[in-house]
């Protein structure tokens, strides 16, 4: 029984770093300080993006714990954890990964892994940290412990050597990864189980996919088009059957309005048995039922949907919106399948996370330089952090999550 | 005159919220000149990235635009690229307004300074 002993030691080392360091920083509340063995189910980062900080937070005591610098350029930044939720790996535009300790507060590891970067996935296993990345167009899965490289699967196609952009990564059981090939529309599906020898699957999918999801299950996998009115939808637990169109139509021939901002498909948006989704170039969230995805309604929205996104339980679906009418924010009733409240809760809102029961949802407003914290229930403003030019806000329990 | 009132009616009408188009033909005031630079950053560096050094539309760095035809890169903001992900600025800015913002971009873009002085 050497092991587990070891282990405490180790333990009862990181507690004491934790309390020699906090006691050093003047900037933690002294509570934290005395209490300073903590877990990290309700912490979480929340991007600073102009100045490539990240400030990590407490979502029950709603307090800002500490700031990260040094993240790189993080316009479009996203956030996986790992799944003890200690650590959050961040992924910049200039294609900077950063392991982030959010008990110590510091950069553990961070590595320059390609030119233009637009996100991440995080393997079923935890071992495996994959990014997606626009230049040189493909994916890269590391080793979640060191980030070293373990595999460069680039996103070729044609036969002029071209490589496309990647989006909508997600990860999938079996250590797979979906993602879409914006530029050769493509869904592809990457088998890492063994990192050496990634075996890769291809579908055609249909013009443009832009971003993707994959319900809370793991597994369909949805795809939106830029390039064409509908979605390509791909049951991942039958692959071969290859993927197929939903919504196929639904601008109706009309001319699409301008998208300011393109939507984002991340985040479930499920609720009920129905998946609630952006149109693209229309004021509309669209539903769909998830056993027939079959069209089941439309809701008419303020403007061009960016984060459609499901309180945990199903009850909620809020709404944000593309430039110049992201200072608003609206809630979805699924009953009624109507809006129910029409909020301005800042300027230029970009992001809305919802604690991991969803009592509050947690709302950064870029140009106010704040977070907000809003009781769902009432819709009440509960809290206002400072942040600069806060943009994405994740909290620890999208580690327990498939698809985040 | 009539017209030229009902410009100005409208501009006045639109003059609460800071992406307002101004009179074509004139340089941008100081504040709106601002605003201008806060939307290039934030709302195009949704595509085009922070840094203007690309995303999912191409860089926008004085290199990338140096052998590109200004009006075609004007009427790009002004109108989009149909069948592309650049939309149509058109109803946020006057074509006068994208001149100005792609000499800023020819020239290497001003920093930010928030959203209005
Ligand atoms: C929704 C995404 C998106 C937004 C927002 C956006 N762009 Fe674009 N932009 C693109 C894409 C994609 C292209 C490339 C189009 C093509 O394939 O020809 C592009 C092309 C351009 C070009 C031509 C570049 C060249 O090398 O020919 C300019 C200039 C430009 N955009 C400026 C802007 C400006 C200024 C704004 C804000 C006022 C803006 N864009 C906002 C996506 C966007």
């Amino acid at each position: 029984m050497k092991t587990p002993i070891l282990h405490y030691g180790i333990d009862l080392l990181v507690a004491l770093c934790v309390l020699l360091w906090l006691s050093a920083c003047g900037s933690v509340p002294p509570q934290v300080a005395q209490d300073a063995l903590r877990g990290t189910g309700n912490l979480g980062l929340v991007i600073e993006r102009a100045d490539g900080r990240g400030q990590i937070v407490d979502n029950s005591t709603r307090q800002s714990l500490a700031t990260v610098p040094g993240l790189g350029d993080l316009s479009h930044a996203s956030v996986v954890f790992s799944r003890d939720g200690r650590y959050a790996y961040v992924f910049g535009r200039d294609g900077g990964l950063t392991k982030v300790d959010l008990l110590l507060a510091r950069i553990d590891k961070r590595v320059m892994q390609a030119g233009n970067s637009i996100g991440g996935a995080i393997s079923q296993d935890g071992r495996l940290v994959v990014a997606q990345n626009y230049a040189p167009g493909g994916i890269k899965a590391f080793d979640a412990q060191t980030l070293e490289l373990l595999a460069d699967v680039p996103a070729d196609y044609g036969d002029q050597g071209q490589r496309s952009k990647v989006v909508g990564l997600a990860d999938l059981a079996g250590n797979r990864f979906a993602y879409a090939l914006f530029d050769a529309g493509e869904i592809r599906i990457t088998d890492l189980s063994d990192p050496k020898h990634p075996r890769t699957q291809r579908f055609p999918a249909g013009r443009q996919p832009y971003d993707a999801l994959v319900t809370p299950d793991g597994r369909y996998y949805i795809a939106g088009l830029f390039g064409e009115d509908g979605l390509a939808l791909l049951d991942t637990w039958q692959p071969e059957q290859g993927s197929r169109k939903i919504l196929s139509g639904y601008g109706r021939g009309q001319e699409p309005l301008p998208v300011f901002k393109m939507p984002h498909l991340r985040g479930w948006a499920i609720a009920g048995g129905r998946a609630y989704l952006p149109a693209i170039g229309r004021h509309e969230v669209l539903v769909v039922d998830t056993t027939t995805w079959q069209e089941v309604g439309r809701i008419p929205v303020k403007s061009q949907p960016v984060f459609v996104m499901a309180r945990p339980d199903g009850r909620q679906i809020w709404v944000n919106f593309a430039f110049p009418d992201n200072g608003w924010v609206q809630v979805i009733d699924p009953l009624t399948q109507q809006v129910t409240s029409t909020l301005q809760p800042g300027k230029a809102v970009l992001h809305m996370e919802f604690t991991p029961k969803g009592e509050q949802v947690w709302i950064s407003a870029r140009d106010d330089h704040k977070v907000l914290v809003l009781d769902t229930a009432t819709r009440q403003v509960l809290q206002e952090l400072p942040a600069s030019s806060p943009s994405g806000i994740f909290f620890t329990h999208r580690a327990q999550r498939m698809g985040f | 005159m009539f017209r030229v009132f009902a410009l100005f009616a409208l501009l006045s009408i639109l003059s609460w919220t800071p992406i307002q188009a101004a009179e074509p033909g004139l340089q941008p005031s100081p504040g709106r000149r601002q605003a201008l630079i806060h939307m290039v950053i934030q709302d195009c560096g949704s595509c085009h990235g922070l840094t203007l050094k690309g995303g999912l539309g191409p860089a926008l760095l004085p290199a990338d635009l140096a052998d590109k035809d200004v009006p075609g890169l004007v009427a790009t903001i002004h109108q989009g690229r149909p069948g592309t992900a650049m939309p149509p600025f058109k109803s946020l800015l006057s074509e006068a307004e994208a001149a100005w913002i792609v000499e800023q971009l020819r020239q290497g873009f001003p920093r930010d300074q928030g959203e209005r002085p």
